[in-house]
Parts: C-alpha cells; sequence; structure tokens
C-alpha cells in the first residue's frame, strides 16, 4: 500500500500492464517524451521505448483509428485524448468500427482498446478543455464507458480495462488527477468492470454518482452524518452499460434518490439512471428523483464566477441532500 | 454539362478534363517482362472469373428481388483487387469498401459464406449481421468491407503498425475508392504511415464517380496519385482495366513494405460499369466516344488476350477455368438457399465477449 494521487495510480496501472504484457502500447499526442500534458504517462517513454509510448500527430481521427486497427491484430492499445473535448474528430472511429466491429463480424474481430481522456471542469480550461463527452457515447452498445473517482479504483480499473477483450472509454476527471489522493496496493489487482460500488452505508438518502463528484458527494455525507442523516452513496464507476441491478437495490434502500453528475443535466447519464429507477422502483419511492447536474449550456464558459456556477461541490451536494432528506 | 450550368463561370479547370486524358494521365501499363508463373496466371484468372460470376448472379437474384438491401458491384474492377491480392498470404491484411465483393473473393473469402452473408442466412460470415457492404473474415485477414466511407484508413494503418512493431514482414492494403480519397482520414492515415514508415499499401480504386459526383469534380488534385507527394511516399497511377499492370505496380508497392521501406499510394483508374448500387439510374452518367471506349475495357478480356499471346494460358485453358468458377458460385448458390434465415433472438449475440 502507498499514498498516491489519481494520476500516480493511472501511471501506475500502465506501468504495470505493459510490463506483463508486450502488446500494451500507448499512442497520443505528446504521451512520449513529454509525458503527457498531465504528466499521465511520465516514465513510460523512457522504460518501454519509442514505440511502446507513441507520439502521434494531432490527428484524433487516425489515433484512433490506428489503435482500433492495432488492437484488431492482436494488440492492447491505449490511446490517450489529450483532453476529453479532442474525442470528437475521432467519435467515427470510436461509434461506427470499434464499437460494432465484432458484432458485424461474426466474433471473428474484436477490439480490446482504451480511450483514455481526461474529462470536466474547475482548471479555468474553458469551452473545449472542460466537457463532459460520456453521455455523447452512452447510447452506443459495444461501448463501455468507466469514470473512477479514487485512486483505487482508477488503477484496479484502468488495468481490467486494458484486459478487457472490447473497447473502453476511460475517462480521468481532471481537477481529480492531483485533488484526489488514497490508498492503492502496489501489486496487481482489477475492478470489475460493469459494476458499481457502494461507497457508503446508509438508510436516510441515497446518492448515486460518478467520478470526481463521488468525492464531494462523501464529503456532504460526513457533514450530514452530524446531524444524524445517513447518506447511501453508490459510485457508478461504470457508466455505460449501467449496473441496474446496484442502482435499482440503492434506490429501493433509501427511496430518496439524488443523482449527481457534472455533465449538463438533459440527457446525461443521469437521465438514464432516472428512468430505471422509475421503471422499476417507482412504489418504493419516497420522494420524487433528484436530480443535481450542470446547466444545460453548450459548454462549460470561462470566467471564474461561470465556472464556480457550472462546477459541482460538495456545498451544492450537500444543499440537494438535506433537502431531500427534509422531503 | 447540364442546362442550367450552361453560361456559368467554370467551377475549376478540370472540369474540361474528358475522361480519357484523365484516364491517360502518367498511367502505367504492363510491361513485356512481367514475371507470371502459369499457376500465378491461372489462379489469378479464375480469381477474376469469380468475381465476375459472384456479380452476375447478385445482380441477377437482385433484380428478382430475393436479396434485401442494397448491393454495389464490383463487377469490372476486378484486375484491381485480383492484380493486388495476387501477391498477400492469408497472413496479410486488407481493409476493404462498401463494393467490397472482389477484394474479398480476391483474399480468398469463402464464397459460400459470402454469398450466405449476402442473402442474410445464418450461415453467412457475420451469421447474417453485416449483409453485402460488411463482409469480415478472420481467416483470410479481411479486416472488413465497410459501410463508411474511408472506415479502411485507421484499421490498415493500424494492423501495419502492429506488423512493424512485431517485425514481421506482413503487410496490410487499404482499398478505397476516389470518393474516401477526400476524407479526412485519408490526410491523417497517408500522414502517419509515412512518418512511421508502416508496412501499408494504399490502393484507391478510381472508378471515376463517387455515388454520383465525377472525380474530375470533386477532386483539387487532377490525380490521387500526385497527393503522395504530400506525404513523402511514392504514388503511382496504373491502368487498373489490366490486371497484369496492376500485379507489377502492387508488387513492387508489396516488396517495399516488406523490406520496411514504408507505405504506398496507388492510384487505379478504372471505371464504374455499374451503378454506384443496383437500382440507381445512373441520370448523371451517360459514356458516350471515348469515355464509352473506356467502360467497354473489359478486364477479363484484356487478361485472357494477354495470357494466349504470352504463351501463359491457352483459349482452352481459360475456358475451363471459367466453367470452374461458373460451377463453384452454383454450388454457393446452392449452399446458400439450403442454409436457414437467422433466429431474431440472434441479433443479442456478439456485443461483447462472453
Amino acid at each position: 500500500m502507498a499514498v498516491m494521487s489519481f494520476i500516480e495510480a493511472i501511471n501506475l496501472a500502465m506501468k504495470e500492464e505493459m510490463e506483463r504484457d508486450e502488446n500494451v502500447f500507448i499512442l497520443g499526442e505528446d504521451v512520449g517524451k513529454k509525458g503527457g500534458v498531465f504528466k499521465a504517462t511520465q516514465g513510460l517513454y523512457e522504460q518501454f521505448g519509442e514505440w511502446r509510448v507513441l507520439d502521434t500527430p494531432l490527428a484524433e481521427s487516425a489515433i484512433a483509428g490506428v489503435a482500433i486497427g492495432a488492437a484488431m491484430v492482436g494488440m492492447r492499445p491505449i490511446a490517450e485524448m489529450q483532453f476529453a473535448d479532442f474525442i470528437l474528430p475521432a467519435v467515427n472511429q470510436i461509434v461506427s468500427e470499434a464499437a460494432k466491429i465484432r458484432y458485424r463480424s461474426n466474433n471473428d474481430w474484436s477490439c480490446p482498446l482504451v480511450v483514455r481522456a481526461p474529462y470536466g471542469g474547475g482548471i479555468h480550461g474553458a469551452l473545449y478543455h472542460s466537457q463532459s463527452v460520456e453521455a455523447l457515447f452512452a447510447n452506443t452498445p459495444g461501448l463501455k464507458i468507466v469514470i473512477p473517482s479514487t485512486p483505487y479504483d482508477a488503477k484496479g480499473l484502468l488495468k481490467a480495462s486494458i484486459r478487457d477483450e472490447d473497447p473502453v472509454l476511460f475517462f480521468e476527471h481532471k481537477r481529480a488527477y492531483r485533488l484526489i489522493k488514497g490508498e492503492v496496493p502496489l501489486d496487481d489487482y482489477v475492478l470489475p468492470i460493469g459494476k458499481a460500488d457502494v461507497k457508503r452505508e446508509g438508510d436516510d438518502i441515497t446518492v448515486i454518482t460518478y467520478g470526481l463528484c463521488v468525492n464531494y458527494a462523501l464529503q456532504a455525507a460526513e457533514r450530514l452524518h452530524d446531524d444524524g442523516i445517513e447518506a447511501h452513496i453508490l459510485d457508478l464507476r461504470t457508466v455505460y452499460p449501467l449496473d441496474k441491478e446496484a442502482i435499482i437495490e440503492a434506490a429501493s434502500r433509501t427511496g430518496k434518490v439524488l443523482l449527481v453528475t457534472e455533465d449538463n443535466k438533459e440527457g446525461s447519464i443521469m437521465s438514464e439512471v432516472a428512468a430505471i429507477i422509475s421503471e422499476n422502483c417507482l412504489f418504493d419511492l419516497d420522494a420524487p428523483i433528484m436530480r443535481l447536474a450542470g446547466p444545460d449550456v453548450p459548454a462549460m464558459p470561462y470566467a471564474p464566477t461561470m465556472e464556480r456556477f457550472f462546477m459541482i461541490n460538495p456545498e451544492k451536494i450537500e444543499r440537494a441532500m438535506r433537502e431531500l432528506a427534509a422531503f | 454539362m447540364t442546362q442550367k450550368a450552361k453560361g456559368m463561370p467554370k467551377l475549376f479547370a478540370s472540369v474540361d478534363t474528358s475522361v480519357k486524358e484523365l484516364v491517360d494521365l502518367e498511367i502505367r501499363t504492363a510491361t513485356d517482362t512481367a514475371e507470371l508463373t502459369k499457376d500465378k496466371a491461372k489462379s489469378m484468372y479464375k480469381s477474376m472469373e469469380d468475381i465476375r460470376n459472384f456479380e452476375e448472379n447478385v445482380k441477377r437474384f437482385f433484380t428478382a428481388g430475393e436479396i434485401p438491401g442494397f448491393v454495389h458491384l464490383y463487377a469490372g474492377e476486378e484486375a484491381i483487387a485480383v492484380g493486388v491480392c495476387a501477391h498477400l498470404s492469408d497472413e496479410d491484411y486488407i481493409t476493404s469498401t462498401h463494393r467490397g465483393h472482389g477484394h474479398c473473393i480476391a483474399k480468398g473469402g469463402d464464397l459460400k459464406g459470402m454469398m450466405a452473408e449476402i442473402f442474410g442466412k445464418a450461415t453467412g460470415l457475420c451469421k447474417g449481421k453485416g449483409g453485402s457492404m460488411h463482409i469480415a473474415d478472420m481467416d483470410k485477414g479481411i479486416l472488413g468491407a465497410n459501410g463508411m466511407v474511408g472506415g479502411g484508413f485507421g484499421l490498415a494503418t493500424g494492423a501495419a503498425m502492429r506488423n512493424k512493431y512485431k517485425k514481421t514482414d506482413r503487410v496490410a492494403v487499404c482499398f478505397f475508392g476516389d470518393g474516401a480519397a477526400n476524407e479526412g482520414v485519408f490526410h491523417e492515415c497517408l500522414n502517419m504511415a509515412s512518418i512511421w514508415k508502416l508496412p501499408v499499401i494504399f490502393v484507391c480504386e478510381n472508378n471515376l464517380f463517387a455515388e454520383s459526383t465525377p472525380q474530375w469534380y470533386s477532386s483539387a488534385s487532377r490525380t490521387i496519385a500526385e497527393r503522395a507527394a504530400a506525404y513523402n511516399m511514392p504514388g503511382v497511377r496504373v491502368n487498373g482495366k489490366d490486371v497484369v499492370a496492376v500485379y507489377e505496380v502492387a508488387g513492387e508497392a508489396i516488396e517495399r513494405a516488406r523490406r520496411g521501406e514504408g507505405p504506398t499510394l496507388i492510384e487505379c483508374v478504372t471505371y464504374r460499369n455499374h451503378g454506384h448500387f443496383e437500382g440507381d439510374e445512373q441520370s448523371y452518367k451517360a459514356p458516350s466516344g471515348e469515355e464509352k471506349e473506356w467502360a467497354e475495357v473489359d478486364p477479363l478480356e484484356v487478361f485472357r488476350q494477354y495470357a494466349i499471346e504470352n504463351g501463359l494460358l491457352t483459349e482452352e485453358e481459360l475456358d475451363q477455368l471459367r466453367e470452374e468458377s461458373v460451377r463453384d458460385i452454383e454450388e454457393a448458390i446452392e449452399f446458400t438457399k439450403e442454409s436457414p434465415e437467422p433466429s431474431p433472438e440472434s441479433l443479442y449475440q456478439d456485443v461483447f465477449a462472453d
């Protein structure tokens, strides 16, 4: 066990997997010599060489496309999109090729690919360095979307994603990179993809969320605990396809559900979570499903005042939790 | 020029280029010293006949309403797929296009499984999920035909990246059309393949039409091959109706790739004798004069003549191969007709690994 930051856990997961399997390689913009703009791949170029930590031209469509082709013929590529916003030129490759290749080829070809990308705001990155893009991909069967919340989860889930036989989009909250620290085992472990994780047990209200917001929800829950309100917190971990069983169980447990995402509200992951709860738990609910999400505007604005207004924080979650508890 | 366009300024200079000029522009033809063995010539001619017969039957069944969906026929372009694939083994990879039957046959794709796939049968190469535009066959290194124009660039470049990393001499061939040459991913992948010197061959089948849009309208460069200069790789324009010429040019490019010297862009000039899809009225296309002459050049006849003149195969041998091919396609049709349809519930299979 060691205490490390979120990004150190990501780095360690890749290092361990590259040591374990020579077919694992990284490609992306500035991932090699520079070690990545956030330093997620730091030291890997020196350890594994230029063909396994491959600096690419600025060409997201080809980064994804080449990774997909390599994955089909036996490699285990980790394609880094420098910012999640930059994944958009690669959408056609991911949605038309990666997600469908197994389905359309009689199970002949598969695409064991990981696309890593830092998402989310809070670093004054403005419109194209702050977005949450998971919902764009979350109605594309054939893809898995994993969003870890802690360093422990990040390492175990990234290793599982690299070993997965199907394409995984792995989104990392860039604000979490250095903000969130935690205990991480130094030995080999994987965490299951497709399974949500109860991060806190409680019987009064349920909070369902993912990514950085899990940490904020846990902080808010401690404040409520001081007032005798116990929150049950479910971390989705995999936001697509969703762990329906865990969602139903968590919602039914307290009958009061708050759904939190930094993405804008309409058509978000939480829209689907709300639908699952509505379909399955209507008679177990004691309050309307409540959603706390980013505002429905085209992207994260730049000015600190507006960005603060956009971002989820522990105080916002606490207010919503108290409101729900009092319902 | 349509009536409407009369009197309007020309969009750009190359509009006036005749098909004849375009076809003749810096084009490679077969040399007298092509190194073709009798066995190779046999297998190439058989493959061309297979494609022709396969497509004629697909057309027949499609017209009779027995094939669901739509089909894009390759007949008339046989020399390209066959000339290139004659150099490849099952270990080499190809990516194909929406007009992909010819590539898959030339690469050794199972005729029965292909025909069954086009009919949407459970015994099809993709169990009926893919159909005409998405035939894939792992055993033969066919990374898949592709309903997305330009879909093969990334896959072939990626497969080539693996070949280089593994230090094998396998190559990947990306077949694409003149239309796909205008997709952005063409640029990204040719550039990437060249900076890394990947063993990939980009084979443009310039049949002069992207659906209804002629190449001389949609491409700012007069040829596709000349774009290779921008990527610092060889670009060769070849008569795509002459299988021997394609065989020679492809052979050089593939050997170059196997030696680790990087990618080549080959532009095979041909003509799309069929509509974009079967049933296409083709109101945009009325070949006359030199265009008609070019359209009527039959690559199978060109090769027959070459094989006879060069003492490779006799007329009898060629006829025998033609008959063999007819029988093989008949067997594929029989197999298809006897094959069951997939169960509706099988649509849930193969989304993820089990």
